[in-house]
């Protein structure tokens, strides 16, 4: 079917299965319930198909598609960030080559460019922002305004184009093809956030950080790291070179820091006091709020699978 | 024809403009009077002000949506001029007739006859980015004789951020657009203007982006 390595295409039939499943429970949840407004869920379920749908649609494009795809995934949340956090208005221009970062990134990981890939936000960026910001001349601010700007670039530029250059990476499973990376990362990562939340909310009693995300328990967390370790050593070596262990050990790694990617960014929305980062994606909030735990999972990743297999 | 090229402009050029290069969060647009004889009252921090407003509009009704703008600003010179007023369509505003207010707003008032849409910006300018300046009365001489009109608040922030005054260079940012509920008559014009002055100022509390704003800029 349209060329698509067999594993990853069950894979996706899988998830559409499972949404599928999703839509239909809330359908009989609002049958059975007439008078309960279930707008936020069937509102969060519809969001889902589009990702989903624009999320497969990309992966099968020709590879160039998808990175730009991962380009235009790295402004909107680069744009959320700085609409939402303080920046002085001699800010402006500084941004503007924050901003610019962004296809230089995705140039680096279309061509392949491995070192220039790794190196180019956190060395060139990070010293070229505060010279151009010297220039500017303000000086009052400068070091909360330089140090939230580059934080904002390396979290939504550098981490994100990660799973961009899963894609580059050369093709070691061949059932899974290239884009089994990816499907891997992106569900193990989304599935952890269900699991902790079900988890949470059936066996929730003490809770983790309450300062930060009062809804956050340990049974939560340790029940999706229970899970998801096991479900990713099961899924791994279907979808990427990994072994069952290797997969085991991914799937904790992934657990702990998608859990850590999302309270991180629910620490910014509440020194902010706001409660979502954006209304881009209609029932989640912003961009922000879903790619969060991302964010961290798809660096940690990557550089795992690079050190075991290339 | 003109009516053709403002399309044209809103659809290839505003529309995705706002939607990609901005980014809008839009609180209770449903509140936005769809239908004219009717005022928005917004804040003013930049040109893209006007635009972000027509933008939340089908195409289809566009030209019936008038900004009410200074005429010795966008009208002088004649590029600017046509622009202004075939593809945006802005009412001219003489600021110099402002001893007789029947001149002043005679267009605004023929404009509101024929069932339009006026966009005022009570601040008559845009001001220091993202603050908002004392209303003027304008506003009122306009409903005085129009008890019925709606006249509908609108609090925008994060756009002076992206184009401020005195700017050329256009920056991203997301912005808020939260329209309000419609403002009540009152025959008393100061105690009329503090009441819209109250709720543009209600509504920038549920503004996402109002914590962007470091608090030295705004001294």
């Amino acid at each position: 079917m349209f060329n698509i390595p067999t594993h990853s295409f069950y894979m996706m039939i899988f998830v559409v299965i499972l949404l599928i499943t999703g839509s239909l429970i809330r359908w009989r949840l609002q049958v059975k319930n007439p008078q309960t407004d279930y707008l936020e869920l069937k509102q969060r379920i519809q969001s889902w198909w589009w990702m989903i749908a624009i999320l497969f649609g990309i992966l099968l494009a020709p590879t160039t598609i998808s990175i730009i795809f991962f380009a235009l995934l790295s402004f909107l949340a680069l744009k959320e960030f700085f609409s939402i956090m303080p920046t002085r208005q001699a800010d402006r221009r500084i941004l503007l080559w924050a901003y610019l970062a962004i296809p230089l990134q995705y140039y680096w990981v279309a061509s392949n460019w491995y070192g220039m890939f790794l190196i180019f936000i956190p060395i060139y960026v990070f010293l070229f922002l505060p010279m151009r910001a010297v220039f500017i001349g303000e000086t009052k601010g400068f070091i909360r305004s330089l140090g939230t700007i580059h934080w904002a670039v390396m979290l939504s530029v550098l981490c994100v184009s990660h799973i961009a250059y899963l894609l580059q990476l050369p093709v070691k499973n061949e059932q899974a093809g290239a884009l089994g990376l990816v499907l891997f990362l992106i569900f193990i990562t989304q599935f952890n956030d269900v699991c902790q939340y079900i988890w949470g909310k059936t066996l929730g009693k003490h809770k983790i950080i309450p300062k930060v995300s009062p809804k956050k328990t340990w049974e939560g967390f340790i029940g999706g790291v229970i899970t998801v370790t096991l479900i990713s050593g099961f899924v791994a070596p279907y979808l990427t070179p990994l072994t069952m262990v290797q997969g085991f050990v991914a799937g904790t790694l992934i657990a702990i820091s998608g859990f850590v990617g999302d309270v991180v960014i629910s620490s910014v929305k509440r020194d902010l006091a706001i409660k979502d980062s954006g209304t881009l994606i209609p029932g989640h909030g912003g961009l922000l709020d879903r790619i969060d735990s991302l964010i961290y999972t798809a660096p940690l990743f990557f550089h795992f699978l690079y050190y075991l297999h290339y | 024809m003109n009516r053709f090229l403002k399309i044209l402009f809103f659809a290839l050029l505003v529309k995705p403009m706002v939607l990609l290069g901005l980014g809008l969060n839009v609180f209770f647009k449903a509140k936005l009077p769809k239908q004219g004889p009717a005022i928005v009252a917004a804040n003013h921090n930049s040109h893209l002000d006007t635009l972000v407003l027509m933008s939340l509009y089908p195409l289809s009704q566009i030209h019936k949506i008038r900004p009410v703008a200074a005429a010795d600003y966008f009208l002088k010179n004649k590029l600017l001029a046509w622009f202004s007023l075939n593809i945006i369509g802005i009412i001219p505003m003489q600021r110099k007739h402002i001893r007789d207010t029947s001149v002043l707003f005679a267009q605004c008032h023929r404009a509101l006859d024929n069932g339009d849409i006026l966009l005022l910006f009570p601040e008559g300018s845009r001001g220091k980015p993202e603050q908002l300046s004392d209303l003027k009365r304008g506003v009122h001489h306009l409903i005085k004789s129009r008890e019925t009109l709606k006249v509908v608040p609108v609090m925008m922030h994060g756009l002076g951020k992206a184009l401020p005054k005195g700017e050329m260079i256009f920056v991203p940012f997301n912005c808020d657009v939260v329209v309000g509920d419609a403002i009540p008559f009152n025959s008393d014009a100061k105690c009329y203007i503090d009441s819209v002055s109250d709720a543009l100022t209600l509504l920038l509390a549920l503004c996402m982006t109002r914590q962007s704003v470091v608090k030295d800029d705004l001294e």
